[in-house]
């Protein structure tokens, strides 16, 4: 068990436990297939929070841009599932067999020279964690190795949100336009649109997210995870020892990239489509209050941020679709002006001390009540101040 | 892509969407005047700048129903005043906005940029409730409609004639404000130090929320001017904040010139490419360039030399 120690305390061993829990047994038996895989498609979003949770609560940077990652990951593998559904058998009354629909609707003829790696599975895959991973290098080398940072950094990430969106939209007969690309059917011919598929894609995805959750805990834990918050709170006095931030600031933002990558493959498994709706401004911005209402310094706080933040979403705005974007908008004030750190901060001033002592009694038999408060734990550094 | 045209039709074209061109451009300053007031004096990111200008929008929709309603005669200057009390409804709401919000916020910018994300979000649905979903145009009186000939060819609005000269006239008044007057004298203080400022008896609370104030009137005064060549609809400023947000940056976030520099640039790139390509790939090629000039030069075209 040292090697488990030393990277995780005993709260974040019961924090991470709690989630595996809650997303292997009690999701699985309260809600039918239908709310599990709604669960499940909010879950995909959870990758990028905890990617957020790294780079903008750790680290500083807030990019307002995860939404195009998502997608660069979500239309990889939409890519590869469109390949596959569009067989020349499926595809015979088509002018051009064999070439995804939307292409035959805008008088393409041939496959276009960008889609033709993607009828492999083995090369999506890969694209999907290296395609999103180039591009975050480009922009990220590009700004941070300027010392470009802070509030400039988000606008430009946004303004990459928009373009991609814009370009998505525009460029109908390769990219689906805005509907995106649809119909997706099966994988490897095996039918994801059934009933055991998706139970079986929503375990794919919960023990995706669990492993996200351990390698991030593995890096905050690291010399580098350290250096991360170093970079926040004092940036010049982590170069003045002799540290590029540049690189730091690279790796982190390229991280997070590569965890939204996932969530938006996983996303398409296992809605069975992408669309540029996932990708501009607006989506960006709300994975961010995913993270944020979770609260920007715990991983964990970002599982359950997500899936509140969407649950909530999806119950208004069924009920009072009106009441929802008010609502929405108080969140983003509430939770910048009221609780800055969010429900695991919420957790971490009222309920951690009571587990903390049930925790150490059951271990520890005949300690007093008084012990010292655990210097790290779910959510620890909830009294830092927020990141600039 | 040139090929298929003789020069002198080139030359009409250019002159058309160069024309079309100074429309868009004069929008985009009068949006961006107000944000590089927030923006570049204050550190502050207002993302519901859009929602501002909306403001105006609708308050100048509403006074021209009004006055058409009750007093026709004036129909043909109400404009004048629907601008003022755009000025006036956009500038208290940014005061209050400020007071309530963004005063607590200084010292963490990104912090403001989610919430005023969020201000925005209450606003556009504000908007929904109560003017509904749907777009809104203003009658315009007589004066402003047609269009001066200027070749067999070119045709130039009135409209548009009149948002440019309004354009200039509130560019020269801010330039006024904040480089002729007390009040940008305390501004620029301020935000060049603003510890001494205070130590020098400078009410720096006050120049910020005048400051504050006076941007978001701006963003009122614009959409006032917006609603000449455009209809109005809740999420009509949504859409033009990306682009007011890399103007700024793009010209330097401190200097109005480089506003004004940029706004022409962009305004002028992105139309003259949407008659050879289309809409959005024009918009998309003029993103990306200013988005690739500013990895390369992140300080915007015009930038002030000051420590910070």
């Amino acid at each position: 068990m040292t090697s488990i120690k030393s990277f995780m305390s005993r709260q974040e061993l019961i924090g991470i436990l709690v989630i595996a829990a809650v997303l292997f047994i009690i999701m699985p038996l309260a809600m039918d297939i239908f709310r599990l895989n709604l669960f499940g498609k909010y879950l995909t979003y959870a990758f990028v929070a905890v990617g957020l949770v790294l780079c903008w609560g750790k680290c500083g940077i807030l990019s307002l841009g995860q939404g195009v990652f998502f997608g660069l990951g979500g239309y990889c593998m939409a890519m590869y599932l469109k390949l596959e559904a569009s067989t020349p058998e499926a595809t015979a009354i088509q002018s051009t067999p064999g070439i995804p629909d939307f292409m035959d609707w805008n008088q393409i003829t041939a496959l276009p020279w960008f889609w033709e790696p993607f009828n492999s599975l083995t090369f999506t895959l890969l694209a999907i964690i290296i395609v999103p991973a180039v591009f975050a290098f480009i922009i990220g080398a590009a700004m941070f190795k300027r010392r470009v940072g802070g509030v400039y950094f988000a606008i430009i990430t946004q303004a990459i949100a928009a373009i991609l969106t814009i370009l998505i939209i525009g460029q109908q007969g390769y990219t689906g336009g805005v509907n995106g690309i649809t119909d997706l059917r099966t994988l490897k011919s095996w039918d994801i649109r059934t009933d055991e598929a998706k139970y079986i894609l929503y375990y794919v995805n919960g023990a995706l997210l669990i492993a996200v959750l351990l390698l991030s805990q593995i890096v905050l834990k690291s010399k580098l995870g350290r250096l991360l918050v170093a970079v926040r709170d004092q940036e010049d006095r982590v170069r003045f020892s002799g540290y590029d931030v540049s690189n730091i600031k690279i790796f982190v933002f390229c991280f997070a990239a590569v965890l939204s990558a996932i969530g938006g493959a996983m996303f398409t498994l296992q809605v069975g489509f992408m669309s540029p709706s996932f990708v501009g401004i607006v989506p960006s911005i709300e994975m961010v209050i995913f993270c944020a209402v979770g609260g920007r310094l715990s991983i964990f706080g970002a599982v359950y941020g997500t899936l509140l933040v969407n649950w909530a979403k999806t119950t208004f705005s069924e009920t009072f679709p009106e009441l929802w974007l008010f609502g929405l908008g108080a969140l983003f004030i509430a939770v910048v002006l009221i609780f800055p750190n969010g429900v695991s901060g919420l957790y971490q001033s009222y309920l951690a001390p009571l587990v903390d002592r049930v925790v150490s009694t059951g271990k520890r038999k005949g300690r007093s009540d008084t012990a010292p408060p655990p210097s790290s734990g779910f959510g620890a550094e909830t009294t830092a101040k927020p990141a600039e | 892509m040139f090929a298929d045209y003789t020069w002198t039709e080139l030359g009409s074209i250019f002159a058309m969407q160069g024309f079309a061109g100074l429309i868009l451009f004069s929008v985009f300053v009068l949006m961006a005047l107000g944000l590089a007031i927030i923006f570049g004096q204050m550190g502050v990111i207002n993302m519901a700048h859009g929602e501002f200008m909306i403001l105006g929008a609708y308050v100048t929709y509403l006074c021209s129903n009004f006055v058409e309603a009750h007093f026709p005669a004036l129909f043909g200057i109400y404009f004048f005043f629907a601008m003022a009390l755009a000025f006036v409804a956009a500038g208290a709401l940014g005061a209050l906005v400020e007071w309530s919000l963004i005063r607590h916020l200084y010292k963490r910018p990104l912090d403001t940029l989610l919430a005023t994300w969020g201000l925005s979000l209450i606003l556009q649905q504000a908007y929904r409730s109560i003017f509904g979903a749907r777009e809104v145009g203003v009658s315009l009186p007589n004066w402003l409609l047609g269009s001066v000939p200027l070749t067999d060819i070119i045709e130039i609005p009135i409209n548009g004639i009149f948002v440019m000269v309004l354009t200039f006239v509130i560019a020269i008044g801010v330039y006024f404000i904040l480089f002729r007057s007390r009040m940008g004298m305390q501004t620029r203080a301020v935000v060049q130090n603003r510890v001494m400022a205070g130590a020098v008896g400078i009410n720096t609370q006050k120049v910020d929320r005048n400051t504050f104030a006076l941007g978001c009137g701006i963003a009122g005064i614009a959409g006032s001017a917006f609603t000449m060549i455009g209809s109005t609809g809740p999420t009509a400023g949504q859409l033009y904040i990306v682009d007011t947000f890399l103007i700024v940056v793009f010209g330097g976030a401190a200097s109005l010139l480089g506003t004004i520099a940029s706004s022409f640039a962009i305004s002028q790139a992105q139309s003259t490419m949407e008659f050879f390509l289309s809409g959005s790939m024009a918009k998309v090629l003029t993103l990306l360039t200013v988005v690739g000039i500013l990895m390369l030069r992140p300080q915007g075209l015009f930038s002030l030399k000051i420590r910070r």
